[in-house]
């Protein structure tokens, strides 16, 4: 029964992320021969000059005279052949770029998501539960503020105050500059990490505070608190038996939703404070017409944000009740 | 009404207002119950009747003290004669008053049906015992416990509700529509619980629209229109028929009976922002007279009972 059920769980979201792979793919391809964007370019100026016939000599070796179905098929089935192609702009594999690129996102990503959710869950029942006093009157603004604000500017302000100003950071890179990379300290990554992770996390965690807040304030106005309160609970208790219980899933939920927003809050933070990870690389790719490396990131990207989705949804399975025994009972 | 002893809950020209936006800005008091009384006593059950939308679940509200914020009272509460300060009425919520809400949507969707019976604090899982008898009573299997409140039928619902009041050592229960949704048999044993309540000496405030199965267990009749009560007799009254009772809409009530002949009566009760402005009852009322239109009449003692008309004999 368990074995049936994971079974068919497992091959609903391998038909789904196989689709969605494939839907992305056509899409990105799409988009990139429509562009403007020319790899042949971008190879020629890396190697130096060449005469026209030797360019249109490596159009036609490189396929750019195919027709478009063609190429697709052609870049498809390298795909599936576990061949993404060679980075224009590092001259590598795209797939180990993405590999080493990932490592510093992920590291940068995970504490932003990790600050933000606790953060914001705290601060969402601090302000739901006081609602439309002082505490929650000033947290709020406060929220609203910084979901209103530009990343790449906050990025900025953090850099002008800390960096510059104070000098407690670093003003970019995700180690020091002149050690050899062998040599770098944990420390001092965690160092260079601090502030775009807050800058990161400034960004998302103002949102899962509103969100928390609502939803607190949805519940502890619901006819089951009304109830306890009837039943002689004290504001704690109610806190305790039914909010937390209650605003748990929705926070979670968007928490795993949010990996969108950060993968793309991860490119401005990362442009702005020049860390060397998946965000920089992908505008790095994009103004430099790499496009093997382009479609690579693209397509991780999805698989990311699909992942999130799916655990979120996957979670719900397995802590709301609801869900849960309707599964059982299927 | 003159108080000659001490009732366990005494409830005397209760009005309850609620602030909301009309148009724009203009903000508009809504009555919603208006100069009510009514008192209970220790060993009876008094059933407060009447149709849907005539504030009988915010009689409870009010009485718990759990009014949205918007809400004004006016008028005296007493519960073993103090005064219900907001204060003294969290001391009595869940403890000295137990409330049997209405409907499903009063319990938590996401914690085990036995949890919440049993209620919060230290001593509940004492009261393990006590469950498994009422449940038992009840005709509730002992699995339900265990089970999430979607996964209960409505009527299902209604027996774990007052099951929750039953449990705690409460001196007055307020059942806010206990029954409708249950089985014939379940509702009677519902109601045979708050009986045996009520005999054990506690007082029970039973707010019910089925007046047939409230007069075979309660003592009292409250009839409740349009926000305040019309009239109190004693379910005897009910009983032997339409001379005995005073208001001209209690009598109204008996005849649309089944068995008294089924006979409805004609027009609606006003919505509670467009009230009449005198007798609440005159729009409908055949006996209706020019002072009828301009004054509300007084509650005032009748044969036994009370009365809210100038012309009941």
């Amino acid at each position: 029964m368990i074995v049936k059920r994971i079974t068919n769980v497992f091959f609903r979201y391998a038909l789904r992320v196989i689709t969605l792979l494939f839907a992305v793919s056509v899409i990105g391809f799409t988009l990139v021969s429509l562009s403007p964007v020319d790899p042949v370019q971008q190879y020629v100026l890396s190697v130096g000059s060449v005469s026209p016939e030797q360019r249109a000599e490596l159009e036609d070796y490189w396929g750019l005279n195919d027709p478009p179905v063609e190429r697709f098929e052609n870049c498809l089935s390298a795909i599936l052949h576990g061949d993404f192609g060679t980075s224009l702009l590092y001259r590598r594999p795209v797939i180990d770029v993405i590999r080493e690129k990932f490592a510093n996102t992920f590291a940068l990503m995970l504490c932003a998501w990790v600050f933000s959710g606790v953060i914001g869950f705290i601060l969402g029942c601090v302000m739901g539960a006081n609602r439309d006093r002082a505490a929650d009157k000033i947290l709020k603004r406060i929220c609203l503020l910084l979901c209103s604000v530009p990343t790449f500017w906050l990025g900025l302000l953090l850099l002008l105050l800390f960096s510059v100003w104070l000098g407690w950071f670093p003003i970019g890179f995700s180690s020091p500059i002149g050690v050899m990379n062998s040599d770098v300290t944990i420390w001092q990554q965690i160092h260079h990490l601090i502030l775009p992770a807050l800058t990161l996390s400034l960004l998302s965690f103002a949102n899962v505070a509103l969100h928390t807040r609502q939803k607190l304030i949805d519940v502890l106005e619901s006819d089951y608190v009304l109830f306890a309160k009837a039943r002689g609970e004290s504001k704690r208790q109610i806190m305790k038996r039914h909010g937390y219980r209650n605003i748990i899933m929705p926070a979670l939920t968007l928490q795993f939703a949010s990996f969108a927003e950060l993968f793309g809050g991860s490119v401005l933070a990362e442009n702005v404070f020049s860390y060397p990870g998946l965000g920089s690389a992908v505008s790095a790719a994009g103004l430099n017409s790499d496009v093997p490396l382009l479609l690579g990131i693209t397509l991780f990207s999805a698989l990311f944000v699909f992942t999130g989705n799916m655990i979120a949804n996957l979670l719900y399975g397995a802590i709301d009740p609801q869900i849960k025994e309707s599964y059982a009972n299927e | 009404m003159v108080c000659k002893h001490e009732h366990l809950l005494d409830v005397q020209n209760l009005s309850v207002s609620f602030k909301m936006y009309d148009r724009g800005l203009v903000q508009k008091e809504l009555k919603v119950i208006s100069d009510l009384s009514v008192s209970v006593d220790r060993g009876e059950i008094l059933a407060v009747v009447g149709s849907s939308g005539s504030g009988k679940s915010l009689l409870a509200h009010a009485i718990m003290g759990i009014l949205p914020e918007n809400a004004a009272i006016q008028g005296a509460m007493k519960y073993q004669g103090e005064d219900m300060t907001p204060e003294y009425q969290e001391k009595l919520r869940g403890r000295q008053i137990a409330l049997v809400p209405q409907s499903v949507t009063y319990l938590d969707p996401l914690m085990r049906v036995e949890k919440q019976v049993l209620g919060a604090g230290k001593d509940a899982k004492k009261k393990i015992p006590a469950l498994k008898g009422i449940f038992n009573r009840l005709e509730l299997d002992e699995s339900v416990g265990k089970q999430y409140p979607y996964q209960l039928s409505g009527g299902m619902a209604r027996r774990v509700l007052v099951s929750t009041a039953v449990i705690g050592d409460a001196e007055l229960v307020i059942a806010d529509e206990p029954t409708p949704g249950m089985q014939t048999g379940q509702a009677i044993e519902a109601l045979r619980i708050f009986r045996e309540l009520a005999d054990e000496g506690k007082g029970v405030l039973l707010i019910t629209h089925d007046i047939d199965l409230a007069l075979n267990f309660a003592d009292k009749i409250a009839v409740f229109y349009a926000g305040t009560t019309l009239e109190l007799a004693s379910s005897g009254d009910f009983l032997s028929g339409e001379e005995s009772l005073r208001h001209p809409y209690s009598k109204a009530l008996w005849r649309a009976m089944p068995q008294n002949g089924f006979e409805p009566l004609d027009g609606f009760q006003p919505f509670s922002g467009s009230l009449p402005s005198g007798c609440l009852f005159s729009p409908r009322c055949s006996m209706c007279e020019k002072q009828c239109r301009q004054k509300i009449p007084e509650m005032r003692e009748l044969r036994g009972g009370f009365v809210r008309c100038f012309h009941a004999t």
